[in-house]
């Protein structure tokens, strides 16, 4: 019955008052809350957190997929929650890392299969296991959103800078900010080539349309898909130029004041010499 | 040399027209006023200046633009002539209010109905 893993074993006090329960989500779909949630679990993980990431996906499971542990599921949130198997035996613990596990959502079920309370109560008893618990939601704003919200405390809204995902993100942090909660935002596939030649919203333009505090800015980057290829958290390679980007997240949520890479907007002097270089 | 210049005034910059677009929009969902609602402003609206002009109804415009900061309401109402005496208001003491025909008061002054409460700056989560 008790397993022996090294990971669920550790700091085994009931109720961890400073566990953080974090949801990430966009409103809008494919913006990267998936691929955010994963990068940023393992980044809290290496720094040495306890960490626990939550698929809150019922019906379509895909944070065991970004981090190559599909194959190891058994059981999952909704079982959890139906009382089918304890909230251990459905973590699935990621072998790369002391201290990484996720909870799987459930492929073959409905949405409603899990109430905001059952789901809320399952993400209390993960306070016994993690420091950090980040909530990977689904898109929109029905059952699935506001299940995954009834078990955090605070939010990292993900966007990319486009005008639809932006009013989401807007749509998202009002609901958000009804609960209430703390509120941090992602801009996530930002492309600074293209802000500098004012084709693309920078991201200060982003911050004041939406008027949220910025954690993280995501480049565009193809690195991006062939990790989520091969199941590798970006910061499992030392070598990979991302890997920084998901680290100085993981601080800035531990609370360090990190300055924050932007891509401003082009000067005259900048387009000038932009205009005389291509032109 | 078109080229040149417009890569150097900032030529499509459709960043900037992204911004203005999603700052108008933004305040119209904040407003939270349903189509109806503003429907009804419209009837309204279009009630109290034919009172004393002929309007043309068909044509009559609403629409919402941002001012600076704030959103304002843009009401184009194309005027015909002066209202025939039938229709006009009635003379009445200055301080008595011009009667309004819906019996139903319908929020359309400059305050919006459920205008969500000015949103706070979202606060960095707690370390
Ligand atoms: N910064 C990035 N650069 C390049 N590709 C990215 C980036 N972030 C995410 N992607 C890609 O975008 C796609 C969608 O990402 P992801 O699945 O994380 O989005 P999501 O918000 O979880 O989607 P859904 O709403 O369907 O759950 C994936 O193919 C992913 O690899
Ligand atoms: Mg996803």
């Amino acid at each position: 019955m008790e397993r022996s893993s090294s990971f669920l074993s550790v700091k085994k006090k009931v109720g961890n008052v400073s566990t953080r329960r974090i949801v990430v989500t966009s409103g809008k779909g494919g913006v990267g809350k998936t691929t955010t949630t994963a990068n940023l679990g393992a980044a809290l993980a290496k720094r040495g957190h306890r960490v626990v990431l939550v698929d809150a996906d019922i019906g379509l499971r895909n944070l065991d997929l970004v981090l190559g542990l599909e194959k190891r599921i058994v059981f999952d949130i909704v079982e959890v929650a139906e009382g089918r198997c304890q909230l251990r035996q459905a973590l699935i613990k990621d072998k790369r890392f002391e201290s990484l596990a996720i909870l799987p959502a459930a492929q073959t079920r409905e949405k409603e299969a899990i109430t905001a309370e059952q789901f809320a109560k399952v993400i209390a008893g993960l306070d016994e296991f993690a420091d950090f618990v980040l909530i990977d939601c689904p898109a929109g704003i029905e059952t699935g959103f506001r299940n995954a919200v009834a078990g955090a405390k605070e939010a990292l809204v993900v966007t990319t800078p486009e005008v639809s995902a932006i009013r989401d993100a807007d749509r998202v942090i009002g609901k958000l900010l009804e609960v209430p909660m703390p509120i941090s935002l992602v801009i996530n596939r930002l492309r600074p080539e293209m802000v500098r030649t004012g084709d693309m919203l920078g991201v200060e333009d982003v911050c004041e349309v939406l008027n949220a505090t910025l954690i993280g800015v995501i480049p565009d980057d193809e690195e991006i898909i062939d990790t989520t290829n091969r199941g590798e958290p970006i910061v499992l390679d030392e070598s990979n130029r991302l890997r920084t980007i998901y680290d100085k997240i993981a601080r800035r949520l531990e609370g360090e004041d990190i300055p924050i890479t932007s891509f401003e907007k082009p000067t005259f002097f900048k387009r000038l010499i932009g205009a005389i270089t291509t032109g | 040399m078109i080229e040149f210049l417009k890569r150097l005034f900032g030529p499509s910059d459709s960043g900037a027209t992204a911004k203005q677009r999603l700052q108008l929009v933004l305040m119209t969902d904040h407003l939270a006023l349903a189509p109806e609602m503003i429907e009804a402003m419209k009837r309204e609206l279009v009630e109290v200046i034919s009172r004393y002009v002929e309007v043309d109804r068909e044509k009559v415009e609403v629409d919402f633009e941002r001012h600076d900061h704030a959103l304002a309401m843009m009401a184009n109402v194309p005027i015909l002539g002066v209202a025939r005496p039938s229709e006009r208001a009635p003379e009445r003491a200055p301080e008595a209010p011009a009667p309004v025909l819906a019996a139903e008061p319908v929020a359309a002054g400059p305050q919006p109905l459920q205008q969500r409460k000015r949103r706070k700056k979202a606060q960095r989560a707690p370390a």
